[in-house]
Formats: structure tokens, sequence, C-alpha cells
């Protein structure tokens, strides 16, 4: 079955990335200024997911009013600047795109 | 010792137990999203103790429902959970004197929100020689409420109605995880340039503009940060 294979070896490769720096320690030197990449890896990486879901909900870029998608978005970006809450972004951003006319 | 230990331990699982809160509606609706693409009830739970990672388990879903062959799921994920290895390098010296099964225990349990419990430990408080139970217990329990929600959501699942816009709580949720960590001029530099590349890139198949996304927001961070210096 290819989808257990793919979740295995999904699994294999996030647990290795896990262990990379603590089985590392004291014993490979990682190249110089390799460190300085990681404060940015989890910007990068979740706004890069982040922002066509908003601005492309359906493959083009939707910059509108009814872009409920994009409205719910920012408003869960100003519950999660102010709150720093999961649970009240997922809240906020949810009643949102509920209640939004699209 | 064995007062100490379990008092860490105690102390780890209570410091996590309030974000389960968040993470646990989170689980609910990963288990119901993974039969809705697909997956079988074993599958979709199987990959919450394989993976252990909610925002790469949803990836993975959203990647069966296009149809994305083996080698570009296995690319991405690793590209999104490689922040891991960011914690890893805060965790790596704190643990460097454990024996190796512990070392394989804790990396295993290293999320995002067991290194936030930690890191915030580590700020007020980093000393005690049995520290490392306080990080087992913030993971074991992070893990337990992971494969509960999870389970939930997997029965819930076939009840919830079809057009519900479940996927949705994937943008949600990093919203909620990136906003914070957006604290000067250089994150707000990367986390632009990574949007915009990813809108530039969307057209790519399998999302792969994911891939050209993250990695031009690392580098301009990199080099905004100093480069090779």
């Amino acid at each position: 079955m290819s989808v257990w294979l793919t979740i295995i070896l999904c699994g294999v490769v996030t647990f290795i990335i896990r262990l990379s720096f603590i089985a590392a320690e004291g014993k490979v030197a990682f190249p110089p200024g390799s460190r300085r990449v990681l404060p940015f890896v989890p910007v990068a990486t979740l706004t890069a997911l982040v922002i066509p879901d908003l601005l492309m909900p359906q493959g083009t870029l939707w910059l509108a009013w009814d872009n409920a998608r994009l409205m719910a978005g920012l408003a869960a970006i100003a519950i999660a600047a102010t709150t720093r809450s999961v649970l009240w972004t997922l809240v906020g951003g949810f009643v949102v795109l509920g209640v939004w006319p699209a | 010792m064995f007062a100490s230990a379990s008092r860490e331990f105690r102390a780890g699982v209570l410091a996590l137990a309030p974000l389960l809160v968040g993470v646990m509606p989170f689980g609910m609706i990963y288990g119901a999203l993974a039969l809705s693409q697909g997956l079988s009830p074993a599958a979709a739970l199987a990959m919450s103790s394989i993976l252990f990672a909610g925002s790469a388990q949803f990836l993975f879903c959203q990647l069966l429902g296009v149809g994305a062959p083996l080698t570009v799921t296995v690319a991405e994920v690793g590209l999104l959970n490689l922040r891991h290895a960011l914690y890893s390098a805060a965790m790596a010296p704190r643990i460097a004197h454990l024996p190796r099964r512990w070392k394989l225990a804790l990396a295993y349990l290293l999320t995002d929100e067991a290194y936030a419990v930690i890191a915030r430990r580590e700020a007020a408080d980093d000393t005690g020689p049995y520290r490392h139970w306080f990080y087992l217990g913030a993971g074991l329990a992070l893990w337990g409420g992971w494969q509960l929600s999870t389970a939930a959501g997997v029965l819930l699942g076939a009840r919830l109605p079809a057009d519900w816009p479940l996927d949705f709580a994937l943008p949600l949720t990093f919203i909620a995880i990136v906003v914070p960590l957006i604290r000067n001029r250089t994150l707000l530099a990367v986390a632009a340039v990574s949007g915009i590349v990813a809108l530039v890139a969307a057209g790519l198949p399998f999302k792969l503009g994911l891939l050209a996304a993250a990695l031009a927001g690392m580098a301009v961070g990199w080099r905004l940060a100093g480069g090779v210096r």
C-alpha cells in the first residue's frame, strides 16, 4: 500500500529532522552559518502555506470583498496578534468564514 | 530521586495541559479531514503516532486529495517539519549528557507545543538534575492529547457534513502560530518574500510552489542575518 509507505517515510524523515542536532551534538560540525537560517524556517514555511489558501482559494488571485477565506484570514491574523491563542484564532476564523456573505 | 523525577514529570504535564485546549479540537478536525480525503481509519490513527505532527498531517491529507506522488509528499512534509530542526538545535546541549534512549524519546516527542512549554520553563529556571523528566511529561501529555483527539475525530468524521470547510483549520492554525513569531523587520521580510513567491509559483503542480516559497523566504532571512559570515 503506497499510502502506508508514504506515511512511514514521512514519519522517518520527520524523526530524523527532530533528532538531527540532538544526535549530532559534539560529534558533527554543521557548515558555518547554517544555524543562522533556523530562526526563519517556521515563518518561511508556514507563510508559504497560508497565503495561497487566503488569496487563491479557487486557484487564481481573488482580491475582493466577497472572498470569504481572505476576510476570515484577515480576522484570524488580527485575533492571533492580539490574543496569541490558537483556539480563539480558530474560533474567530471559522465564525467569520461562516457568516461572511459569499 | 524518584520524588524529584516524578515532581518534574508532573510539572511538565501540567505546563502543557492548557495548550491541549487548542490542540484537541485541531486533532478532531484532522481525524475527520483524513477520512474525507480517503484515508482509512487505521491509517489516519497510525499517522498520528508515526508522523506526530498536526500541520504535516493536514498537508499530507491535502496532497493525498490532489493525488501527489510519494516523493513530492515526503519532500513537502519534510520541508514543513524542517522547523523542528530549530527545536532540536535548542534542545541538543540540554540533553547531551543523557543516555541514547532518552535522546531518541525526546526527539520523537519534539513538537511546536512541547518545545514552547520547555523553552518557557528554561527561561524561568534552567536548573535541576531531573529536568528531562519535565520534558518527557510535556511531550507525553501532548502525545496523549493528540492521539485521543484524532481518535475522536475519526469516530465523529463519518457524521460530519461533507460541505463543512474543515480544511480551513490548517491556514487558521498556521496564522495562530506565525503571527506571534513575526517580531522584527527581518522576520516580516521573510514572511513577505515567501508569501509573494507562494502566489507567483502557485501554478506549479502538487503545491511545489510551497517548496520554492519556503526556500526563498529562508534564503532572504539568512542573507539579512549575515549569510555565511
